[in-house]
């Protein structure tokens, strides 16, 4: 097969599995979007278990506590499959934790009150559901078939963040307050979250079907999705020029596309302490493996 | 050492294949294959292989094009229709 017989083949909907011949081109562009995907599952949980502690329910703590369990075992399935293309887990580890490899924005900023993290439950999740969906069809099957099992989990991470969004509006104005003052500081990142509006045919992602939709597909369809949930609680978007054009498609101003690029090349507000916290997480778990290869031997 | 884990969804079903995970041994393939695969009861069973024990067979190549020992080798439509044809000029 040649490299634009492979094309052919995975645009016209061909998968792939492990063993198959690949270009070597596609082959670094599912190692670098899988592993950033399970670096993001990975950071993603340092955000929501600064709350384990602080959560203000029992009920609540547990769930929290089941979600990151979640987020991590989505990571753990997701190094697997890196490491089946050839990149070792422990090699994508030194690349995290020394700032080389990219993780999501979202996970760079700080959670400021249990209203961030109601936030961050239902609209960061529900964003990232409508990209994991649409990996289901990855040409790269091993991928896409793990994408089934973090779907349905990441569905109850999302009724979970509503239900935390949901208790709060039916509380005290103040508690209103704490999840209106969340949406307004995360709307940014979240727009951001999708990535700039490249058109899908000069995606290489897209060429290649890594990815089955574009960036503006994506978030026109979180938009579309979720801007009417937001609304009907009576919670203000922080864009005044969001609005649904006669012709279905959202408007909205231009995210901070600098932001973005800052932000996701180890400039975050959080970057550093949360690699910092990664790091020393790894270096005092060391033992544990050294013990448990050891006992394996 | 790799084992491919299978997994079943409801009693009677076939296993399918759900993923892969690294483990020293068969005791922590278990603890692990658990954890990631059934610990919201989403499964029934697990079937845990290690990756070498798997014998692949591919490349059906039909070369000889043996249409008669499949249904897309029987349309019977058009041959339906004269047959019926044939039986209500006989009836009439």
């Amino acid at each position: 097969m040649t490299e634009q017989e492979f094309l052919e083949y995975v645009q016209g909907g061909g998968q792939v599995e492990t063993g198959d011949w690949m270009p070597d081109d596609y082959r670094a562009k599912l190692i670098k979007f899988i592993e950033m995907h399970g670096n993001s599952e990975l950071m993603g949980v340092l955000p929501e278990r600064e709350w384990i502690l602080r959560a203000p329910t029992l009920q609540r703590k547990l769930a929290l506590t089941a979600k990151v369990q979640d987020e991590v075992g989505h990571a753990q399935l997701i190094y697997r499959v890196v490491e089946d293309l050839g990149k070792p887990r422990e090699a994508c580890l030194d690349d995290l934790v020394s700032g080389r490899a990219k993780f999501h924005n979202v996970f760079h900023y700080p959670t400021k009150t249990w209203g961030d993290v109601g936030v961050i439950a239902w609209l960061v999740d529900a964003a990232a559901i409508i990209s994991q969906k649409a990996l289901l069809k990855c040409s790269y099957a091993p991928y896409a078939r793990i994408m089934k099992k973090i779907c349905w989990e990441e569905s109850f991470h999302i009724l979970h963040g509503r239900d935390v969004v949901l208790t709060l509006m039916n509380g005290t104005d103040e508690q209103r307050e704490l999840v209106q003052e969340a949406l307004t500081r995360w709307w940014g990142p979240l727009m951001q979250f999708h990535g700039n509006p490249i058109p899908r045919e000069e995606d290489p992602m897209y060429l290649w079907r890594i990815k089955s939709q574009g960036n503006e597909e994506a978030r026109q369809g979180f938009l579309d999705g979720y801007v009417p949930q937001i609304w009907e609680l009576g919670l203000e978007v922080p864009d005044p020029a969001l609005r649904k054009r006669e012709d279905a498609v959202w408007e909205y101003t231009e995210p901070d596309w600098d932001e973005l690029r800052h932000v996701v090349t180890g400039h975050g507000p959080r970057t550093a302490d949360r690699l910092d916290l990664r790091r020393s997480a790894r270096e005092h778990s060391a033992w544990v493996r050294q013990v448990v290869l050891a006992e394996a031997a | 050492m790799i084992y491919e884990v299978f997994r079943q969804e409801r009693k009677g079903q076939a296993f399918q294949h759900a993923g892969s995970i690294g483990a020293p041994n068969l005791e922590f393939a278990e603890l692990y294959a658990r954890e990631q695969y059934g610990r919201r009861q989403e499964s029934t069973a697990l079937w845990l292989v290690p990756r070498e024990a798997i014998d692949e067979v591919g490349d059906f190549v039909d070369e000889l094009g043996r249409t008669y020992h499949r249904v897309d080798g029987y349309s019977l439509k058009a041959k339906l229709k004269e047959a019926r044809e044939r039986a209500t000029a006989r009836a009439g």
